[in-house]
């Protein structure tokens, strides 16, 4: 135990005086989670609102010859901007979402009942003039419907000829389930800030101390190989536990900075959340300082290790992948597999949702269990002959 | 004591022999010199005696203790400066010490005594607080001896551990072995410098093509040979052995 001990406690040291380690484990890794979720978020949450609450400002070429139409458009929401000499440019450099153009004939084809002809000029690879264009078609389509039973009831005929079928349309979304696909991303910024935390370690440890050529004069010790192993084990994890820790209080603080009423949701990253979170990764944190060894451990070089745990670092995110592609509902078998229980806990936790104890409990025994495993497997290729020696 | 029969390892899966049946004894109060040109095999014998690899055949004992049996029993007994001596550079030469001293399970008083007393024996009190980042080699092979010697090992084995020294390392090194000898340790080390050998051993092993050629005194290998000079005898013994080899 002492061993391990002191082990562990050299390689804190060493590692605590690495600038690099440091800004890694315990500033870049668990801080561009929070940072990017925020943004991201405030992004996409603002734009969408702002857009449908704001008057509809568009550039409005030839508003003169259909004053009519204009005002009913204005009461509906629009706001016409000054027209643009050339509407095509201004679409394509973005200057205006669209334009709309009434043609000089407009009053001519309108008085004599023909159709009168309106031109919008967006351009649909634009994201920002989607919603834009949608409000302006509906409003004129509205304008012409309203326009057309005039006419029938002028001549004696009842508007309802026009709509043989009503489609009445009933979105069940709420701003909070389509959110929730931003949120299936959360909780693998918790698992890639353990995987960043603990990364350079667990490279450091094992092939840079080889490639560095310590490792065969610290195998000349009399200590067993899995106990140096243990205390290395404990260092990484200790490094992953603090970057944990750093990106649920960031999360925690982030919280406040997310519209979330504007969602109309109740998002609670407090206390409850942060003491949740941290137990479900616990089993995690031994799990990836284990697999990360393990890997390094094959590694010829420093170099190689990186490139290695670079590819490694992918697998975390299936999980958080697949679950935003397709929904799927969460069972308690899904708490037997490491990661993707960890995914569907906090995303539970995240909907407001209690976890019961049996599916934590399975989240527990099952990811410990697998850490030990891996631990064991990593305890194997320690003892192996070639780990120690350099060149 | 370190007695070594027979032992033997093969790398590439058997095809490529190592270490071929190599025998021999370091006893207590003597230095024993372990000869032999690059690709011997020294290497990889040492390596076997220090349990880093295992044997495919053969034993080794430190002090009547089986390596097989007992490993850490005999890493306890073992001081060694292996081919590889990386320290930890992000620690001082004082800290790269007591971590190795620590993982002996020695006591802080003790580990302090003899600390100072190795620092005092090497030379080395004025880079003992300083990171070992940008050491100069002699000052690396310092600090990794003093580490590898702070349990205060009966038996000590050193893998070329002049490689790469200049002249007044060099000559404070072999001071330093012979200290250790007259303190009735018993110290194995390899070298291809014929004049370090010569000047060094009570008893020399030479060995070739991962086999014992020779294991005679200085005295003896000359007499044997016939030749007055030690490297004229070392070119007769390696060359005819490589003779039969062929």
């Amino acid at each position: 135990m002492k061993a391990i001990l002191t082990v562990f406690l050299k390689e804190l040291r060493e590692n605590l005086r690495d600038k690099r380690t440091l800004t890694n484990a315990l500033l870049v890794g668990p801080l561009i989670g929070p940072v990017m979720f925020v943004m991201m978020l405030n992004v996409v949450i603002n734009h969408e609102f702002s857009r449908a609450e704001a008057p509809l400002k568009l550039p409005v070429i030839g508003a003169e010859h259909a004053p009519n139409l204009i005002k009913t458009l204005k009461m509906m929401g629009l706001e016409p901007q000054a027209p643009v000499a050339d509407p095509v440019q201004a679409v394509l450099d973005q200057k205006a979402d669209a334009v709309l153009r009434i043609p000089a004939d407009y009053g001519k084809a309108w008085s004599k009942g023909e159709p009168a002809q309106v031109e919008l000029f967006y351009d649909s690879s634009q994201r920002d003039s989607s919603s834009p264009v949608r409000r302006i078609q509906s409003m004129i389509t509205n304008y012409a419907k309203q326009q057309a039973s005039m006419r029938l009831v002028a001549r004696g005929l009842s508007p309802a000829l026009l709509s043989p079928i009503t489609l009445d349309t009933r979105d069940q979304s709420t701003p909070q389930s389509r959110a929730s696909m931003l949120f299936s991303m959360l909780p693998y910024f918790f698992v890639l800030t353990i995987f960043l935390g603990g990364m350079y370690l667990a490279i450091d440890l094992t092939a840079g101390e080889r490639e560095r050529q310590s490792l065969e004069p610290l195998f000349a010790n009399p200590v067993a190989r899995w106990r140096i192993l243990l205390g290395k084990l404990g260092a990484i994890s200790a490094f992953s536990l603090a970057s944990l820790l750093i990106c649920i209080a960031a999360f925690a603080v982030a919280g406040n900075f997310l519209p979330a009423d504007k969602l109309g949701m109740n998002l609670d990253l407090g206390l409850h959340f942060a003491l949740s979170t941290l137990l479900l990764m616990l089993p995690l944190l031994l799990l990836l300082s284990a697999l990360q060894t393990l890997v390094a451990a094959f590694a010829k070089s420093y170099r190689e290790a990186q490139t290695y745990l670079g590819i490694l670092m992918i697998v975390p995110a299936l999980p958080s992948v697949v679950l935003s592609v397709m929904p799927i509902k969460p069972a308690t078998w899904m708490y037997a597999v490491p990661l993707l229980g960890q995914q569907v806990g906090i995303t539970e936790l995240l909907r407001g949702n209690a976890i019961n104890g049996t599916d934590i409990g399975i989240c527990l025994l099952s990811g410990f269990a697998v850490a030990l495993v891996t631990i064991v497997i990593t305890a194997l290729v320690y003892r192996s002959e070639r780990l120690a020696i350099s060149a | 004591m370190i007695e070594v029969k027979d032992l033997s390892k093969a790398f590439d899966k058997g095809k490529v022999k190592a270490v071929d049946g190599v025998s021999f004894t370091a006893r207590d109060g003597e230095i024993t010199g372990l000869l032999g040109p690059n690709g011997a095999g020294k290497t990889t014998s040492l390596r076997m005696l220090y349990t880093l690899m295992k044997p495919d055949s053969g034993q080794v004992l430190v002090d009547g203790i089986d390596a097989a049996v007992d490993p850490l029993a005999v890493r306890r007994r073992l001081g060694v400066l292996p081919d590889a001596r990386g320290l930890y550079k992000r620690l001082t030469a004082r800290e790269n010490i007591d971590y190795f001293a620590r993982l002996h399970g020695i006591e802080s008083a003790q580990m302090h005594a003899r600390r100072e007393a190795l620092v005092d024996a090497l030379d080395m009190r004025d880079i003992l607080d300083r990171k070992t980042e940008g050491f100069s080699q002699g000052q690396r092979v310092k600090t990794a001896i003093a580490r590898a010697l702070v349990h205060d090992p009966r038996n000590v084995i050193l893998d070329e551990p002049t490689n790469g020294l200049d002249v007044m390392a060099t000559r404070g090194l072999r001071a330093f072995m012979l200290k250790l000898k007259q303190e009735g340790r018993c110290v194995l080390f390899s070298s291809h410098i014929m004049q370090e050998v010569a000047m060094l051993c009570d008893r020399i092993v030479v060995i070739a093509h991962g086999r014992v050629v020779a294991d005679e005194s200085p005295a003896a290998l000359r007499a044997q040979t016939g030749e007055e000079n030690l490297e004229d005898a070392f070119v007769k013994i390696i060359g005819s052995e490589e003779g039969l080899a062929a």
